[in-house]
């Protein structure tokens, strides 16, 4: 790959101190790469994400879908020889990526959006109605259609929400944000 | 627990009393966030389980959940009340309380699988599941971060299997006890949910288990669901096994809503009617 981008050293510091993981001292062994389930599936692998932070490469980082793709399961700071945790690095790089308008995985985004706008209305996710939304936002009207009719009638899927007495408390968590930068 | 995890639920308030577990539902308790908050928005992803954090101190209990994810997430927000006096101060403001750290947050796998607890599992059983082979699956942040979760092993984890040991069954070793069902990716990404799925299920074949036992409600439904084989491997969460042991009333219920079904593996083994 020979078309590396001007190292911007800002978004490596910054990766560094919002995701406070000690992202300097990788050495690549890819033991978190080795581990990862969706590794497979990703544009970058997770080793490969972490050189181009070291590299500053924002914007090759900033674009991908790897970003996107980590499910959280924290095998990579567990193997990784120096705990480096990929959990709060992808985070971060997430954040940074909707602050500076980057495309998000459009599904990805959409389920996530859809489940925080649930909890918004109910204080409880209601599942038929995320569903719905989440459907509707990545325009994906008719998969699983039968599995949730299915689910359905297993009682797995109520038709109606179960509302939270303080929602006020829960609204005020999305809304009340600190002033600092 | 009362929607696509209703057998976890179910099955884990009988077991629980059963036991002699006295559980209480959170008053007026909220979503933890679980995925979605993390991956968009950090300062949701601590706020939300906080809130729990807040109604378990006024109810003066600690936190207990079947749940792997709002446990991990109490557990974060928890740790930092704790550690960020600022963050507490503005989190007390907002939620109306004083941390004062009461509360332990706890996973149900966790209290049920402690030595005094196991005993008395052994000693409850009326049907041991005898004949029955099942790999322990744990997932993913039920034992991860070590330094977050830190009782059992995030490699390789055994209180499961000492359950599993307990209740009569065979429990089976096999190499895929922590590796990730694709959680979240359901929906978004079915395609690589069904590809771990089904290497999962394959994977406990291999071994010779007839069923994977596992303890979280999101690993329950891709495993049950998104599985690809040509015969299928039940799922069935450790509380419905340790229920069924149990000889409770009801156990069939929570057996139907499974979409691979249990029952006639169950029933070949002679421990279902």
């Amino acid at each position: 790959m020979a078309n590396v981008c001007k190292p911007d050293p800002a978004f490596r510091q910054a990766v560094r101190d919002r995701s406070g993981e000690p992202i300097q001292l990788c050495y690549f062994c890819h033991k978190c790469t080795a581990g990862c389930p969706v590794a497979y599936a990703m544009d970058y692998k997770p080793a490969q994400v972490l050189r181009l932070v070291q590299f500053g490469q924002k914007d090759k980082v900033l674009r991908s879908f790897a970003i996107w793709l980590c499910v959280g399961c924290e095998i990579c700071g567990t193997r990784c020889p120096y705990r480096i945790r990929l959990v709060p690095v992808f985070d971060t790089l997430r954040y940074m990526a909707l602050q500076e308008g980057y495309r998000p995985e459009p599904k990805v985004y959409a389920l996530h959006r859809s489940f925080l706008d649930s909890i918004r209305l109910w204080g409880r996710v209601h599942e038929l109605s995320m569903l719905l939304e989440y459907k509707l936002r990545s325009r994906d009207l008719f998969s699983d259609l039968a599995m949730g009719i299915s689910l359905i009638f297993k009682g797995k899927i109520p038709i109606l929400p179960e509302r939270i007495r303080r929602l006020v408390q829960v609204r005020q968590l999305y809304t009340k944000r600190p002033s600092k930068p | 627990m009362r929607t696509t995890a209703v057998e976890f639920g179910l099955s884990a308030r009988a077991v629980c009393e059963a036991l002699g577990i006295e559980l209480v539902e959170l008053e007026d308790w909220s979503c933890c966030g679980a995925s979605s908050a993390h991956s968009l928005d950090h300062e949701l992803f601590v706020r939300l389980p906080a809130r729990n954090v807040a109604l378990a101190q006024a109810a003066g209990l600690d936190i207990v959940t079947p749940c792997p994810a709002c446990y991990q997430r109490v557990l974060v927000a928890d740790l930092q009340l704790r550690e960020d006096r600022a963050w507490r101060r503005e989190m007390e403001d907002l939620l109306g309380f004083t941390y004062t750290g009461q509360s332990r947050p706890r996973h149900l796998l966790e209290i049920l699988s402690e030595p005094e607890m196991v005993d008395a599992v052994r000693e409850r059983v009326t049907q041991p599941l005898r004949g029955l082979r099942m790999v322990s699956y744990y997932g993913c942040v039920l034992v991860r971060p070590p330094g977050i979760t830190g009782w059992d092993s995030p490699e390789n984890p055994v209180r499961m299997d000492r359950l599993v040991e307990a209740i009569g069954a065979e429990p089976v070793d096999w190499s895929w006890k922590v590796d990730c069902c694709g959680a979240s990716l359901t929906l978004s990404r079915r395609d690589i949910v069904v590809t771990l799925s089904t290497r999962l299920a394959e994977a406990a074949g291999e071994a010779g288990a007839d069923i994977i036992a596992c303890a979280c409600g999101l690993c329950h439904i891709n495993l049950d669901t998104r599985q690809n084989l040509a015969e299928g491997k039940p799922v069935l969460y450790i509380t419905e096994l340790i229920g069924l042991a149990f000889g409770l009333p009801g156990v069939e219920r929570w057996l139907r809503k499974h979409t691979v079904d249990p029952r006639p593996v169950l029933r070949e083994r002679g421990l279902l009617a």
